[in-house]
């Protein structure tokens, strides 16, 4: 696809908010590897953490050939700083409990398949390519953490306590989901980036559908709402996050591995 | 055409698996080894001696237990590996590792016991489990020396498996070999990329096989002098080579490999013997041995400690799965 | 946690056999088992452990709703079936020329 330098740019740095959004929660999710409360579920996430990470090797790949200055997917990956990864406060979130890492993964997978889908319809061809492939994946992990949130909030007690409580620590990361930004709007113009506005009452219809079923309360809009995470303001967490995951590049510079 | 055996063990209420009947035990003992003599496969519901269930049932068991914490020390660098790639290689060898922790255990209950009463026996510190896993992975170097090492010798170990007496092991087996191929590549690739690397790298390397070559050898278990259960479990067909002869099966494959990646083992009086053909290697420290199988090797405790933290911390969720299918009965 | 006790035996998840079809056409077959609170989960998780190379279908049956034929029962059920050659197709002479 033929793109003015300005719209290159902007391309790249729209690449890296979808990119980083997966590398970080891939990342979270990998944290669970043999800490699952069953063998199955230990399965269950690595896999979903394999799709997401696979999904952000792809789009960071698609950004060092769209920024053409001779950085490769790693160095995108493992040799920037926190200010400037583009991925949301909620997937940088530490995991806390089963149900705080169910929550925060169902409040993206509820976002991710109509933003795949739509994505699948870009004007970018490899941007659509990469979005077609990742819906079928993001389907299954939306039917996956559906399911637990039914169980874990028509549970017990205690199960529904722990969500409830989740579920309310995590509403404040839920907006930036859905709020476009100049980026955002400029490239929807180009028919390239998904429009977030349109998207919004669909999270908001799969969202409180299933957080009726499973007995749970929506918690209120009347609070503080995180920003500001697509132009590299984070949470305090983002920083122990990328360090223990860039230690080996950043201790060997230009090391192979 | 051959009576076929079936395939799928049916949990019923009060299995019967004494064997009484006209025949009398000793006949059944003896048509038992003649149906293995012959090749044939004992499948779950069929007549088998208590001591082939309890062994089996051990060894099955210990197998599912090594995949399972096994992942601990693996899963140590899931978080710092330091590509996409290794990231992705990393995540999805353990997650095997895993399925065949699961593979296992479900080969395991064929014989009548359950999965709750196995993690127990895990938990309690009773049951074994590879000996290796007590060892902690201290650099990203150890990650490869494993894939390549540990990877490379449960291989030499378990294709035989795969032609063992007990059907639903020996099936398990065939599918963990098919999805160990990966692992060891993996593994061999990582240590030649390190090797082959800065001088920091080269050194992290030849480090880690130095700490990992011994406990690697000790993965086969006692000289075959020492090995109680062998003969028995070699007339049955569950163990199909004794434990000295896949060592050095393994020793004389491994050795070659370590010259073409450019390394040395920390074995001084390693000698390639013209008569035998074989890699004659050094003593092997078996006070170490000993002490690591009974609970003295450097990770024993924490490894427990990890098993029951995973298994306590997820019991409120399990408990929710139970309600949430009681109040919801058909699903 | 005191080393020394055991914890207390937990109820058991139920048991599900799963049977997988490598490609459309193919029959299903057994390929192991697996522990999941309900159907829906079992189906899920069969996915992920014995699924992650590829399959076409997935079956997964509580362990408890197979019936099996029992090794006692064998020769009655399937020995004499050694003897009805009728069943094969090499039991009767067609003309070389005919094709069927």
């Amino acid at each position: 696809m033929e793109l003015t330098a300005e719209m290159r740019g902007q391309v790249f740095d729209y690449l890296l908010r979808h990119a980083d959004d997966r590398l970080v929660l891939g990342h979270r999710l990998s944290e669970w590897c043999g800490h699952a409360p069953m063998l199955e579920e230990d399965l269950a996430l690595a896999n979903i953490a394999l799709d997401l990470i696979g999904q952000a090797t792809l789009l960071y790949k698609l950004a060092a050939q769209t920024e053409d200055s001779g950085r490769t997917e790693d160095d995108l990956a493992f040799l920037r700083d926190p200010s400037e990864f583009r991925n949301l406060q909620l997937v940088e979130q530490p995991n806390g409990d089963f149900a705080f890492t169910i929550a925060r993964q169902f409040f993206f997978d509820a976002y991710d398949v109509p933003f795949l889908e739509n994505l699948s319809r870009s004007a970018h061809p490899e941007l659509a390519g990469i979005g077609a492939k990742a819906l079928k994946e993001a389907q299954y992990h939306l039917r996956h953490t559906q399911q637990w949130m039914l169980r874990l909030g028509d549970g017990t007690d205690e199960s529904h306590r722990r969500l409830q409580d989740a579920v309310d620590d995590l509403w404040c990361f839920s907006q930036e989901l859905l709020v476009p930004d100049s980026l955002n709007h400029a490239l929807v113009a180009a028919g390239i980036a998904v429009d977030l506005e349109a998207l919004r009452s669909l999270w908001r219809a799969t969202v409180e559908q299933t957080l009726r079923e499973a007995t749970l309360e929506i918690p209120s809009d009347a609070q503080y709402m995180a920003s500001g995470s697509r132009g590299g303001y984070h949470t305090e967490h983002l920083g122990y996050l990328l360090a223990e995951m860039q230690v080996l590049q950043r201790t060997h510079p230009g090391a192979t591995w | 055409m051959t009576t076929p055996a079936p395939t799928i063990a049916a949990k019923q209420p009060t299995p019967d698996f004494s064997g009484n009947s006209p025949e009398g035990e000793a006949q059944r003992q003896v048509r038992f080894e003649e149906r293995i003599q012959a090749g044939e496969r004992i499948e779950p519901k069929d007549w088998m001696p208590e001591r082939y269930r309890k062994q089996l049932t051990r060894m099955i068991s210990q197998h599912a237990h090594s995949e399972v914490v096994g992942m601990y020390p693996e899963g140590n660098w899931i978080t710092r590996a330091p590509t996409l790639r290794r990231k992705l290689g990393l995540l999805a060898k353990v997650q095997d590792e895993c399925g065949h922790g699961l593979y296992l255990y479900c080969a395991a209950e064929t014989l009548g016991v359950d999965r709750n009463e196995l993690t127990d026996e895990l938990l309690s510190g009773k049951a074994k489990y590879s000996s290796i896993f007590n060892y902690p992975t201290l650099s990203w170097a150890d990650i490869g020396v494993i894939g390549w090492l540990v990877d490379g010798a449960a291989i030499v170990n378990q294709t035989p498996l795969a032609k063992c007496s007990y059907g639903p092991y020996a099936r398990a087996m065939v599918r963990i070999c098919k999805e160990e191929s990966f692992h060891l590549k993996q593994g061999f690739e990582i240590v030649t990329t390190l090797a082959q690397g800065t001088p920091e790298q080269k050194k992290m390397v030849q480090e880690s096989l130095n700490r990992w070559w011994w406990p690697v050898l000790m993965m086969f278990g006692p000289a075959d002098a020492e090995s109680s259960n062998s003969e028995v479990l070699m007339r049955w067909r569950v163990k199909l080579h004794s434990n000295d002869s896949l060592r050095q099966r393994f020793a004389n494959s491994t050795v070659a490999q370590v010259k073409v990646v450019g390394l040395t083992l920390p074995d001084p009086d390693l000698r390639y013997n013209k008569a035998t053909g074989n890699w004659d290697f050094g003593p092997i420290d078996w006070d170490e041995f000993w002490r690591v199988v009974k609970g003295q090797g450097p990770c024993n405790r924490e490894r427990l400690r990890a098993s029951r933290k995973k298994h306590e911390q997820g019991r409120w969720v399990r408990e929710a799965a139970h309600a949430y299918a009681a109040k919801h009965p058909v699903n | 946690m005191d080393s020394n006790t055991t914890p207390e035996t937990e109820a058991p998840m139920p048991l599900w056999e799963i049977f997988s079809q490598a490609k459309t056409g193919k029959p299903h077959e057994h390929v192991g088992s697996l522990h999941a609170p309900d159907a829906t989960m079992a189906l899920q998780n069969a996915r992920d452990a014995y699924a992650r190379r590829g399959s076409a279908s997935l079956w997964v049956v509580p362990a408890e709703a197979i019936i099996a034929s029992t090794p006692e029962d064998s020769p009655m059920f399937f020995d004499s079936a050694a003897d009805k050659v009728y069943r094969h197709p090499q039991f009767y002479t067609i003309p070389r020329s005919v094709r069927l």
